[in-house]
This record gives C-alpha cells, structure tokens and sequence, in this order.
C-alpha cells in the first residue's frame, strides 16, 4: 500500500455490560481502507459487523463501550476528539447507509427536508442550493421526477426508493467515506442489484471509499475489492477479494464459503457445506480461538494464544494452521 | 444471488440460563419491589378488613358526644384510648377506619367483577367476531366515553337513592369501557394467531375457542385492568360519597369520612388526613400491584 | 383528508345523538321524577298533580321527542329549583368551567410534557425514578383530597392563597393545579413511553448519522412523534376533567358547570342535569373530534394517505 490509508481502525473492543457481567462483543479488530476502495466485513448475525461499523461513527447506544489502541480518519484521532467535532464529521466526511430503509426515515418530515438537513448543517449555504443539490442527487441515484419526490414523505415511497433517498442522504456533502451497514437486506432481489450496481458506479465516479457491512458472500463478489471475515466478535481473516475467496486460510471461512453453490463446481445433488455447532459465550474472559469448538481441525493449542499472522499479498489470518501461510 | 446460510445465533442465548416459565414468573416476580410492595401492603388491607370485629378497639358506629373530636395520638391531648382520635360526634377513628376498608374493598371488587363481565363480553364479542358487530360495540364504547362517569353516576345515585348496593351497581354499569377496549385488541391479536385458526379447522365450537385458547391468552391483561378498574372504582366511591350522593351515613366510607370532616378540617387537620391517607395507600398498593403483575408477565410492554 | 374528516365528524354527530338518548332515558327510567320532585313527605295528590304540571305524565316517548326537539334549538326548558331558563343558567356558568378546565389542562401538558420527555432522555436515573414515583401518587391521590390537602397547606397553614371563591385570578391557582395534577400522570407516562420508543427508532440514529445536534435531534426529530398520540390523549383527559370539575369546584365553592349540576342533582333539578350531562357530552366529543383532526394534520401518513 502506497498512501496513507484513509480510515485506519487497530485493536478495536466493544464491551456490553449486562448487569454485572460484561459481553466481550468485539474483540481486537483491526483495518485500513484507502480512498477509492470497498472493504466488505462479513459475517453471520451477532458477529458484531454492524457495532463495529457504528463504532467508527461514535454512533453506538450509550451503555456500550468503545476502546481501540488507534482509530484515526485521514489523519484525525477519533479516539480523542469531541463529541461536537465528531458531529462534524459525521453527515460530512463520514457517511452511513442503513439496513432498513422502511424506518430509517422520520415519518413526520419530507423527503427534502431531510435530504437537506445535513447540507444545511454542515455547508454555509442556502436553502434554494441545498434543494437544488437533493435534486441533483435524487436523479443521480436514479430517481425520477426528483422534484415531485422532495414534497413527498416517506411512507409514500417504497423500499427501494427509499433506499436510494437514503444513499442520495449520504452523498449530500460528498463525504470521503460510505459506511453502508447492510443496505439491500431488506430488499427485493432486483433491487438489491441495482443498488449494489448504483453503489459501485458512484463510487467510481467520486472516488469515496466504502465499508459494506454484510451477510451475503453474493454481494461481497460482486463488490468488494478486500474482504474482513468476522466471527463471534473477531476478524479471524482479510485480505484482498480475489485470492481470499480462490483459497481462504481460515477454517471458518472455508466452511463459509462450502455453504454457496458454485455454477461448474458443485455437482447437482451434491450436499452444500454447513457449520455443525453453536457461537461460543462471550460473556466473562474469552480466550483462544472463539472458532475452536466448531473447527474441524482444532487442537488442544488453539485454547492458548492465537496470533495474527500476515502472509501473501496483504492477508492476514487469526488461525495456528491457516493454509498458505507459509 | 446466493446466500451464506450460517446459523443466526443470538450470542445472548447463551448467557442467559434456561429456566422453566414459571420458574422465570416467579424470580420476576420475587424481583420487582412494586408487585411485593403493593401486594403485601394490599394483602394487610384485606387482613385487616376481614378481621375488623377482632381487631377494631371500639364499635364505628357509638356515638359518645362527651368525647367529640379527640385528636390522635401524636397529639399532645390525645391518647392511646382513641389512637387516631374520635369525630364530630365521638365515634373510635381507627375503629371506623378499619371497617371503612370493608366498603373501599367490597366496592372495589364488586364493581370490577361486574363491569369486567360485561366489558370482557362486548370485547371478546367485537374481537372475535369483528365486521359489524365490531363496529357496533365499538360505537358503544365511544359513547359510554363521551359521558361524563362522576355526573352520571352522581344523577343516578341521586334519583334512586345512595345506597351501598346502588353505587356498586352504579360503577359497575359504569367503568366497562377499558375492559372492552383492552380485552377486544387482545382478542383480535390472538385470533389473527394460527392456533385459533387451526382450532377452527379442527371443528372446535365459538364457545370452545373463547374459553379455552382466547380466555386464557387474554388472563394477563384482564388482571391488569381489574386492579386498575378497582382502583377507579374506589376513588369514584370515595368521590360520591363525599359529595354527599354515594354510601349514606352512618356508614364508615372513607370518603364519607372526609366529607363529615370538612367543617372541622381548619381547626383538625387530621379528621381528613387520615382517612384521605388511607384511601391513598389503598389505591396506591392496588396500582402498585397491578403495575407489577403487568411488569411480570408482559415486560415487553413495559418501558 | 377530508373524507376522514367528514366520517370523523359524522360519527361524532351520530354519536351525541346517542348520548342525548341515553341521558334522557337514564334519568327518566331509574327513578320516578316527581315522587323525587315533590320531595319524601309529600302526598300522592301532590305527586301526582306535579306529574301534570312537569308533563310527566305524558308517554315517555312523546316526552323524549319534545325535549329533543327543544334541545337542539338550545332549549332546555326551565329549571325547577332556580327559577330560570336552563339554557341562560348553563350560559352564566360555562365561561368559568372552560376556564378551569382549559389552564387545568394546560397547567398538566406544561409539566407532564417536559417531566416525561426528561424522564425519557435520563432514563433510569434519579429524574426518572422521581417523574414515576409522581405519576404513581397522582393517580392514587382522590382529587377531592388533593384540594383539600392543598388548601391546608396554601390557605391555612400558608396563607398565601384564598381557600374558596372565584373573584381574583389568585383564586383558580389551587383549583387548577387540584384538577391538572389529575390528567398530568396519563400524559407523562405517554410522553416518556413514546419518547422512549421514538428514540429507539432508526430513524433518530439516521439524524444523529447526519451529524446533527442533540437538540435537533430531539426536538426536531423524537419530540414530534412522541407528541402526536398525547393529543389524543389529552383531549381525553380534558372531558375527564371537565367531568372532574363537579368536584374540584365544589371543594371551592366556584361557580362553574360542575357546581351548577351538583347543586341540580342534590335538588332533583332534571332538567338542568340533563342539559348538563348532554352539554359535557358533547364538549367531550368535539374535544376529541379536534384531536383526531390535528393528529391527522400533524402526522402525514393519515394527511396524505
């Protein structure tokens, strides 16, 4: 890597008290992403993909706790700033999609009253160029009479286009980094396509960097350019797309990737993979490998201390045996 | 598009211990301070009202004018012969007092059973069967809304003549309306349920299905009203017969207590502090156990 | 809109109506007037020469139909005890009756509102142990002691406000914080539920995403639609108060509505009961007949949809 990446996360936990006892939910999870480029975290449910991801906008509820060794944003100490500064960035340079389109708009307000409100916040501007700038985006993310649309309040778009007013939210002040946090879960299938594709030509287009939060190892092919594998509160392997996915090192994400069919090498009728057993607690101290009481290759040694280990181009793998390591 | 089908598990799932149901209700139950505050002070109450020959120092109802408006204890002229003192015309405070729970509690209960029958019927009606009849006791609910309880049942009272029997006839004619208004969205939530449909394809009659899946189901929350309806129900009784139109003397109605009290209450507080002190810890247990029985057994409700 | 509108208000209408039958027939089906009239040590003579003169003696339906139609050209025909027209009596009490309730509601909206929306942000706190702790006391307290106690404590051990009367504005402090201190634990309850479950909504984490201030986030975003289901409510409360009021001016000898149907119903005074039950009737009705419509105006999925 040549530049400076622009958002760099190193040893990031999140801690939920639950009443005496503390939820260790994510544990020493460190990443860069540069400009221009898609970083998908993937994981199952409760994985803790979606806390990280509000962890970088200061965004988590308030009894949970955030702790990281270095978390910095184009050379900005997120750590250390304040909450105003931080509400700076936020809306401004830092962006966030979210999962569900249907709630994440206020029901009381027009579509262009919350386009706008943003703009208005962070730019010294007008209202008139605010308006015309929504505009301009609505039609952007491929919405027609973008006009009408500002008038209209959310409950009268449907999920899809909500999700596209969501994403023209975003860009409002051209932010330098898209969080998007499962953005076509809730969709239909075409749809999901056609913002996935949106995403990406936008992407092209202004050269922002994204962190796709998702489930759906479909969605992580088509866009991402690396991939962060998260298991029960741990990054366990990341690494570039394209080598990740043609020979992945961790157990976990092999055993992941066994659950997709795959057109030319999985016969018909053929069993697809599955994981046999359940997330281990996190609750109390955690130790080892979280994967061990799942993984087929687990040995007594993998209780003890699991280190990182970076390899090839770029990988990294939190595993004792993780292939092509050497 | 494919997707990457890993079992969803709740990382919560694990912490939480598995215990049977009524285990659950139970150490909830044990937990919550309202529910064992209210239903221990409410269970003194109904002790105390059940046994008022046995424990009541003097009779409510002798008058003995030589000894008129004696202040309490804590007074410097009272004594321990009459501990909350005595009334304008020398009757035992503490004596009337105890069996003043006596009416707070048979009007509570009462008028609870008998707007609750009433209210739980047109509920579970317009739940059920919805469509027409729906509309119709919906309407009926609206109406009996828009008119005014305190006035009507002091008009009714008035005409008929105030008597024990008429104000719990009175409320209980009166105070149905939350019954219906809770027991009819219950009902409609859980005949949407795919139980209740499976009940009728099986052949189970309308009565069947009432009583044994929509009863039960909707126990919780009749519970919840009927300690709030006994609550309103005592409060209303208080207020009747305070402005005169309810229980008649002599009887030893709390309200009517601090009604008789009035006149002297410039000069002796305490003649309408007590008695307003003891509806309030009355009114006050019955909410704080209904509050809590609600906390225990639907704690997704509350906030 | 305005077909919810218009339904809306046809109901209502529908509704008044019914309320009209079953006042009249209430008050004339569980008891006999004039033997109440003529009082208890009156002769069977004198009853039945008053069931002539009130035409009580009339069929009930003929009765009912003549009163109706009087009731809607505001004549409620004469009263029995004060010697003058029902309509012109309700006329001299009302203004101080809506004025009681008004500032009484008022009065609980401006300390519930705050209380519950406060109790809501500092959640679990000492604030909001404190806002629960009175609203559970309000709701226990019976309001005729509450005014009571409140007048020992003002008016006599104080002294700073006047127990009884209606002549200053020094007057209705005690009367209306006795009758708001009735509705306010509703309305903080359903402020501080709604507050509660609007901020958990991912729409207010999308405001906070935009980078917004707390403020605007709250007040912008969360108040607006913690509010709109407290409109409903508190045109509830207000017929309850209205209702309220009988006692509340009583304990204080104003002379409002609530007074005045005190005074009829002790006095077997029909009549003006009658007028009185149809008249807070029908306030409550239009009360809440406002609300739907400002709640509908307020939130756009029932203005638009």
């Amino acid at each position: 890597m040549t530049a400076a990446p622009l958002l760099s996360v190193s040893d990031l936990t999140i801690d939920i008290p639950l009443g005496g006892r503390t939820l260790h939910a994510v544990r020493g999870v460190s990443f860069e992403v540069s400009r221009g480029e898609t970083l998908c975290i993937v994981g199952e449910s409760g994985s803790g993909k979606s806390l990280t991801s509000l962890a970088l906008m200061n965004l988590l509820p308030g009894r949970l706790k955030r702790a990281a060794a270095a978390m910095s944003f184009d050379g900005i100490d997120l750590l250390s700033i304040p909450e105003r500064r931080m509400s700076d960035l936020r809306g401004d340079r830092m962006a966030m999609i979210f999962q569900e389109p249907m709630t994440s708009l206020n029901p009381a307000y027009t579509i262009g009253n919350q386009l706008t409100e943003a703009f208005l916040r962070h730019r010294k501007t007008t209202r008139k160029e605010a308006f015309g700038r929504a505009v301009y985006l609505l039609e952007k993310v491929g919405i027609t009479a973008a006009d009408r649309r500002m008038k209209q309040y959310p409950h009268q778009l449907s999920g899809g286009l909500r999700q596209r007013v969501m994403i023209a939210m975003a860009l409002m002040c051209e932010p330098d980094l898209l969080i998007a946090d499962e953005p076509t879960t809730a969709l239909d299938v075409t749809i999901q396509a056609q913002i996935l594709l949106l995403l990406k030509d936008l992407q092209k287009e202004l050269g922002i960097a994204i962190i796709l939060i998702t489930h759906d190892l479909g969605v992580v092919a088509r866009i991402a350019d690396r991939v962060a594998v998260m298991y029960a509160g741990e990054l366990v392997e990341s690494g570039p797309a394209a080598p990740l996915f043609q020979s992945p090192a961790h157990p976990y994400t092999r055993g992941l990737l066994e659950c997709i069919p795959q057109p030319g090498k999985t016969r018909p009728g053929e069993p697809l993979g599955s994981i046999p057993g359940l997330v281990p607690s996190l609750t109390g101290r955690v130790s080892g490998c979280v994967f061990r009481n799942r993984c087929p290759r687990a040995e007594e040694a993998c209780s003890g201390e699991v280190p990182v280990v970076a390899f090839g181009d770029a990988r990294r793998v939190r595993c004792l045996f993780a292939e092509g390591v050497r | 598009m494919s997707e990457a089908s890993v079992a969803a598990a709740d990382p919560l799932a694990e912490v939480l211990p598995r215990i049977s149901p009524f285990a659950r209700f139970l150490r909830r139950a044990l937990g919550h301070n309202g529910l064992l505050i209210g239903g221990g002070v409410l269970a003194a109450i109904v002790l105390m009202a059940l046994a008022a020959p046995l424990i009541a120092p003097h009779d409510p109802y002798a008058q003995d004018v030589a000894r008129r408006l004696i202040p309490p204890v804590w007074d410097a002229k009272g004594g321990w012969d009459h501990v909350f003192g005595t009334d304008k015309l020398g009757r035992d405070y503490l004596s009337r007092l105890i069996y003043g729970a006596r009416i707070s509690l048979m009007i509570g209960c009462l008028a609870a059973a008998i707007s609750g029958v009433i209210g739980t019927t047109l509920g579970v009606a317009a739940g059920y069967f919805g469509g027409r009849v729906d509309a119709a006791i919906s309407y009926l609910i609206t109406t009996r809304l828009s008119m005014p309880v305190v006035l009507v049942a002091l008009a009714v009272a008035s005409l008929v003549g105030g008597s024990l029997n008429i104000v719990i006839l009175v409320l209980g004619f009166l105070l149905w309306d939350r019954f219906a208004v809770v027991t009819r969205v219950a009902t409609q939530q859980i005949c949407h349920a795919e139980y209740i449909a499976a009940a009728r394809c099986i052949g189970c009659s309308t009565w069947r299905i009432v009583f044994s899946e929509i009863l039960p189901n909707i126990l919780n929350a009749l519970i919840v009203v009927a300690t709030l309806e006994m609550a309103h129900a005592i409060l209303l009784e208080a207020t009747l017969s305070f402005l005169g139109l309810g229980v008649p003397p002599p009887e030893p109605s709390w309200g009517l207590m601090i009604a008789e009290g009035k006149s002297y209450m410039f000069f002796k507080p305490w003649v309408i502090v007590i008695p307003g002190v003891a509806l309030l810890v009355l009114v006050l247990a019955i909410n704080l156990l209904g509050d809590g029985v609600r906390d225990v057994t639907a704690p997704e409700n509350r906030n | 809109m305005l077909r919810f509108a218009l339904r809306r208000i046809g109901v209502a209408v529908c509704v008044a109506f019914t309320v009209a039958v079953f006042s009249f027939f209430l008050l004339h089906l569980s008891g006999d007037l004039a033997t109440a009239i003529a009082g208890p040590e009156s002769s069977a003579e004198q009853i039945a020469q008053i069931r002539v003169e009130y035409g009580l003696d009339r069929p009930i339906m003929a009765q009912f139909i003549d009163w109706l139609v009087r009731a809607l050209h505001f004549d409620f025909g004469r009263s029995f005890y004060f010697q003058d027209q029902v309509t012109t009596l309700i006329a001299g009490r009302l203004g101080v009756t809506m004025a009681l309730g008004g500032m009484a509601l008022g009065f609980a909206l401006l300390v519930a509102i705050p209380l519950g929306v406060v109790a809501a942000i500092r959640r679990d706190t000492w604030i909001d142990r404190s806002a629960l702790m009175i609203s559970v006391f309000g709701q226990a307290m019976p309001s005729f002691w509450f005014a009571l106690t409140l007048v020992l404590i003002f008016s006599v051990k104080l002294r700073w406000l006047p127990a009884s009367g209606g002549a200053t504005w020094k007057h209705m402090i005690l009367p209306v914080v006795a009758l708001g201190t009735y509705a306010m634990p509703a309305i903080m309850r359903l402020t501080r539920n709604g507050m509660l479950d609007v901020l958990a909504a991912d729409y207010i984490r999308t405001a906070r995403a935009k980078g917004l201030s707390t403020a605007v986030v709250l007040f912008k975003h969360a108040l607006r639609n913690a509010v709109i289901p407290v409109v409903g409510l508190a045109a509830v409360q207000l017929g309850f108060m209205l209702g309220g009021s009988i006692v509340i001016e009583t304990v204080f000898s104003l002379h409002g509505l609530g007074h005045l149907a005190w005074e009829a119903i002790s006095r077997n005074d029909y009549p003006v009961v009658q007028a009185v039950v149809l008249l807070l009737s029908v306030v409550y009705i239009l009360v809440t007949l406002a609300a739907d419509l400002l709640n509908a105006a307020l939130d756009p999925r029932m203005r638009t949809g």
